[in-house]
């Protein structure tokens, strides 16, 4: 992978809902192997970013560039963990079938997933403590098992660039436990993961790079050099945060 | 009278009776219940009929109307035992119930004074036959009477209980902690319904009750939004479908309620497209405005952010807009001659540069 | 043994039940679709809007050949989801109040087409009220053939695309960034219900066919909870409800076909909804009984567990006067029911006390309630 090209980058990209603008001339360019947050109040637009990236929003103006191409033609290295909300659990399925949708991408049209598809899939939710489940019905999974399937889903993606939108939303302890070795699995493997997230405390523990993001980006870069008082309150207009040693800020409360 | 004007009469206020639950129905999202009613209750009016043998005894429309209240209440069972989604629930109760009502006319068709084209259409034009006849006096057909009646019930229950509907309709929360149970005002509404569908049955039939019940309303959404008027354009839009309706049957020799449906359509189409406001023109209209005032902002936040840096005289040009707006050349030349004519900007050959108005007003949007 | 006998040789017989055949799979099959994609009561709609259409192609043509005026049926079934797409998109009316504006009105305007169709000096002209309540029994062969046709291309192409609509029906967000075209699969998904809705309209009626679409898909829904499976029980049910439907309709006069299809597949639906293992309300309202009791057992030792906690002997028996407070009426039943499996002994009348056997268990309980 050449290293001079960004393994995601962003032109002027803005998108606006009835002619409001949600994020305004985002410039980026994201290097890869880091571990980035996405950070900032509610409504700064935030989870629309990613979709914009990913091509499920059509932008007002601006670019958008994986690896140097265009989305249509870099959908195979990208792998997405959408917000969990987002699906119906009921649907007749069970976990193993939802990870080996991850291999669709690879298997391209009418294609069926064949045995080595699914032993992708069974490693995949070996990974995130889940191959117990692998034949259970989607909607007998607890949030946080459901949580670590849509994870299992996107490693089978076995993607260079991942985006994962919230994550960490109402999942129990030990999903979050395994989301972070997750995350630390990826980079080691010099993967790009791009993560929407909420808690300003653990930005440290989990990221190496945040963007702060109020409709237009703040900031950008190391999470120790970014996560000023100024970028903060800039971000949050005016209301600083206070990230103390014990204290979790949930952003959105603010 | 003659039979024409007794026609039309009745047909004004059906449609007049109808749209006012139904602009209740339509704000809550619910109005789909009224199809489920509609149909449901053909087989309350089949059971009743065969209790009290004839069609206008006040109890076959109560029980009529409580067949309606039935559905409503077997579908949210339904919905509530988490097997099934709201939508399949409500698509599940009412053919059932239907089905049995026509079945039952068909297999006592000789016994049941109703036939099956009158069952989806209603019969309008034999109504005037169908007299109030007390005494020997003749008081006018009983169709007359009966929807005399409901449109009278359910405008003074509208205003009783205006304060409430809308407040049950616009603030649930606010509703129930004033101590007015929401179940009571759904469950309300609902029994309205179900008795002016009963009265509506004879007028229009299953299937075009539902559409004096929900277009008209839907019509007058369209064309204001404040509570009150959207109830008097509603009741004037569905008058106004009764009479037009009435004329196109004439014209054509075609169903009556069938042609009300239509009338129903057509007021509505209008409304979609030439609404002052929420009318698709003037939306398309205004949505090209405010693109071409949101692209000349975005060129002038452009412009701006390379002010001063090395590269911008490579930057700030019509071209490099283009490629980075994806902006066809034609928009931009557009959006340029509107941004010099407004004197944001000024422009020599292909560069850019902000006038100080431009400059300030970019700030500003930065800033928003 | 008449009606197999009948099958193979008497040909009405075999025409209708082939036509009710081919009806009953595939709305069945897409039905699961719609249903999973909460598209319900787009079949309401659609089946509704149908009627100009037939009616039209009828006027233009004077045809009654099923294939003529079931495009008729698709075209106008497609100017009503585009008619609604074009309120729900740029209007805030909701989604109900858009589906009920367009199945009425265009209901409407077909009722009044077959009223003008009704007094056109041409012969030919009956027999367009069999798309209002459905009649398998004037079904033609040359009918059932088009059915079959339309059916087995329906089935194949779901067959073909299976993988894909089972993504974009369950993450449609998800198959956009796998590079799969969501909007236009989304169409092409719809159209497919739309034509599966179609061809029931001779045989069930544009009223009642919605049913058709919603429910062999609820029933086969409480049976499995795997997609092939669901698309297959609901086929499957959807075939049964048909057959019953013509049976009946076929042995009474002027019983029309639709209404006894719908009552029969909803009595599997409600049959499914109360007895279908796992899923069924029978066994849920079961399992929460057994649970009541089994929570109202271990209070009651608990409480035992707690009185004895002031004496040395763990069995020590004491008056449950005060417990009974507690358990209420059917208190004695639990205490039965306790002492039978030795978990409780009595010493005296109304007083009871643990055995050692019920002190582990509590305690086990307790310990179990700390983890």
């Amino acid at each position: 992978m050449n290293s001079i090209i960004p393994a995601v980058e962003v032109r002027d990209l803005t998108v606006a809902y009835k002619e409001k603008p949600v994020l305004w001339d985002i410039d980026i360019k994201v290097p890869h192997g880091v571990l980035m947050a996405i950070v900032g109040p509610n409504g700064a637009g935030k989870t629309t970013l990613i979709k914009a990236i990913l091509g499920l929003i059509k932008p007002a103006a601006g670019s958008v560039f994986i690896n140097g191409n265009v989305y249509q033609k870099s959908f195979r290295s990208v792998g997405y963990v959408p917000q969990r909300g987002s699906v119906d659990w009921d649907f007749p399925t069970n976990a193993l079938d939802v990870v080996l949708m991850g291999r669709y991408g690879h298997l391209g049209w009418f294609k069926r997933p064949g045995k080595r598809d699914v032993e992708i899939a069974m490693e995949c939710l070996e990974k995130v403590g889940m191959a117990d489940f692998a034949y259970r019905q989607i909607n007998q999974l607890s949030g946080g098992q459901q949580q670590r399937v849509f994870l299992a889903r996107a490693l089978a993606q076995d993607s260079q660039i991942y985006f994962m939108d919230e994550p960490f939303v109402g999942v129990d302890a030990k999903t979050e436990k395994a989301i972070v070795a997750l995350l630390k699995e990826l980079r080691g493997k010099e993967k790009t993961v791009i993560v929407v997230h909420h808690d300003l405390q653990t930005l440290k523990d989990y990221f190496d790079w945040a963007l702060l993001l109020n409709v237009r980006k703040i900031a950008m870069g190391p999470v120790k050099d970014i996560i000023t008082q100024e970028n903060l309150s800039q971000a949050y207009s005016g209301k600083t945060p206070f990230v103390g040693k014990d204290t979790t800020i949930n952003l959105d409360a603010l | 009278m003659s039979f024409q004007t007794e026609i039309i009469l009745i047909a004004a206020l059906t449609a007049f009776s109808c749209a006012i639950p139904g602009v209740f129905l339509v704000l809550r999202g619910v109005a789909l219940m009224s199809d489920a009613i509609s149909h449901a209750i053909l087989l309350g009016i089949v059971v009743m009929f065969f209790m009290v043998k004839t069609l206008d005894s006040p109890l076959l429309i109560i029980g009529a109307a409580l067949t309606g209240v039935l559905t409503v209440t077997l579908t949210e069972v339904l919905i509530n035992t988490n097997r099934l989604k709201k939508d399949a629930a409500i698509g599940l109760v009412f053919p059932l119930f239907f089905s049995i009502g026509v079945i039952l006319i068909s297999k006592y068709a000789g016994n049941v004074h109703i036939d099956l084209d009158a069952v989806l259409l209603g019969e309008l034009a034999l109504a005037p036959f169908h007299r109030m006849d007390i005494g020997g006096l003749d008081l006018g057909p009983v169709g007359l009477w009966m929807m005399g009646t409901i449109s009278l019930i359910n405008v003074v229950g509208l205003l009783l209980f205006y304060k409430e509907l809308k407040l049950a309709t616009f603030d649930k929360g606010l509703a129930t902690s004033l101590g007015f149970s929401p179940v009571l005002i759904h469950y309300g509404l609902m029994t309205v319904t179900s008795v002016t569908t009963v009265g509506a049955f004879e007028v229009a039939g299953s299937v075009l009750v539902v559409a004096l019940i929900i277009a008209p309303p839907a019509t007058a959404f369209l064309l204001t939004t404040k509570l009150s008027r959207m109830i008097g354009i509603s009741m004037a839009v569905g008058v106004a479908s009764a009479v037009l309706g009435y004329g196109m049957a004439y014209v054509l020799d075609a169903s009556i309620a069938g042609s009300m449906a239509t009338m129903n359509g057509v007021l509505f189409l209008m409304a979609l497209f030439f609404a002052r406001e929420r009318g698709l023109v003037s939306k398309v209209l205004s949505h090209f405005k405010k693109k071409l005032n949101f692209s000349v902002q975005m060129l002038l936040v452009q412009i701006l952010g390379h002010e001063g840096l090395d590269n911008e005289d490579q930057e700030n040009t019509v071209e490099n807009m283009i490629d980075h707006m994806a902006w066809s050349a034609g928009f931009a030349k557009k959006i340029v001659q509107r941004a010099v004519q407004k004197n944001l900007i000024t422009r020599n050959k292909s560069r850019l540069s902000l006038t100080p108005l431009g400059r300030e007003m970019a700030r500003q949007v930065m800033m928003f | 043994m008449t009606l197999i006998h009948d099958l193979f040789f008497d040909y009405t017989v075999r025409t209708v039940v082939l036509g009710t055949l081919v009806l009953g799979i595939v709305s069945g099959a897409l039905g699961s679709f719609a249903v999973l994609r909460k598209q319900s009561l787009l079949g309401d709609a659609i089946s509704h809007a149908a009627l100009p259409g037939i009616a039209v192609a009828f006027m233009l043509t004077y045809s009654k050949s099923l294939l003529v005026l079931l495009i008729g049926a698709i075209i106008s079934g497609i100017l009503a989801s585009l008619g609604m797409f074009l309120i729900t998109e740029y209007t805030s009316l909701k989604k109900d109040a858009a589906l009920g504006i367009v199945l009425s009105v265009f209901f409407g305007f077909g009722m009044v087409l077959l009223t003008i169709i009704q007094r056109l000096p041409t012969a030919n002209k009956a027999g367009l009220n069999r798309f209002l309540f459905g009649n398998a029994a004037t079904l033609l062969e040359e009918d059932v053939i088009v059915m079959t046709i339309f059916g087995v291309v329906i089935l194949a192409v779901l067959t073909l695309f299976w993988k894909e609509f089972k993504l974009v029906s369950f993450n449609p967000e998800f198959a956009a960034t796998l590079g799969f075209p969501q909007k236009r699969l989304d169409i092409f998904l719809t159209s497919l219900i739309v034509c599966s809705i179609v061809i029931g309209l001779q045989t069930v009626g544009v009223v009642l066919m919605s049913a058709m679409i919603i429910a062999p898909a609820a029933a086969a829904r409480q049976w499995t909870d795997r997609l092939g499976m669901m698309v297959v029980l609901a086929a499957i049910f959807g075939a049964l409800a048909g057959l019953v439907g013509v049976m009946f309709s076929s042995q009474i006069n002027n019983l029309p076909t639709g209404p006894v299809i719908v009552v029969a597949i909803s009595t599997i639906v409600f049959a499914s909804l109360g007895f279908a293992p796992n899923r069924g309300l029978f066994w849920a309202w079961k399992r929460n009984k057994s649970n009541q009791k089994q929570v109202k057992e271990d209070t009651f030792l608990t409480n035992l567990f707690y009185l004895s906690e002031g004496h040395d002997d763990v069995t020590h028996a004491h008056d449950i006067q005060a417990l009974r407070s507690v358990g209420g009426a059917s208190l004695d039943s639990v205490i039965r029911k306790l002492e039978e499996s030795g978990y409780i002994h009595s010493t005296a009348y109304k007083h009871w006390g643990l055995t050692i056997k019920g002190h582990k268990y509590v305690r086990s309980l307790l310990v179990g309630m700390q983890a």
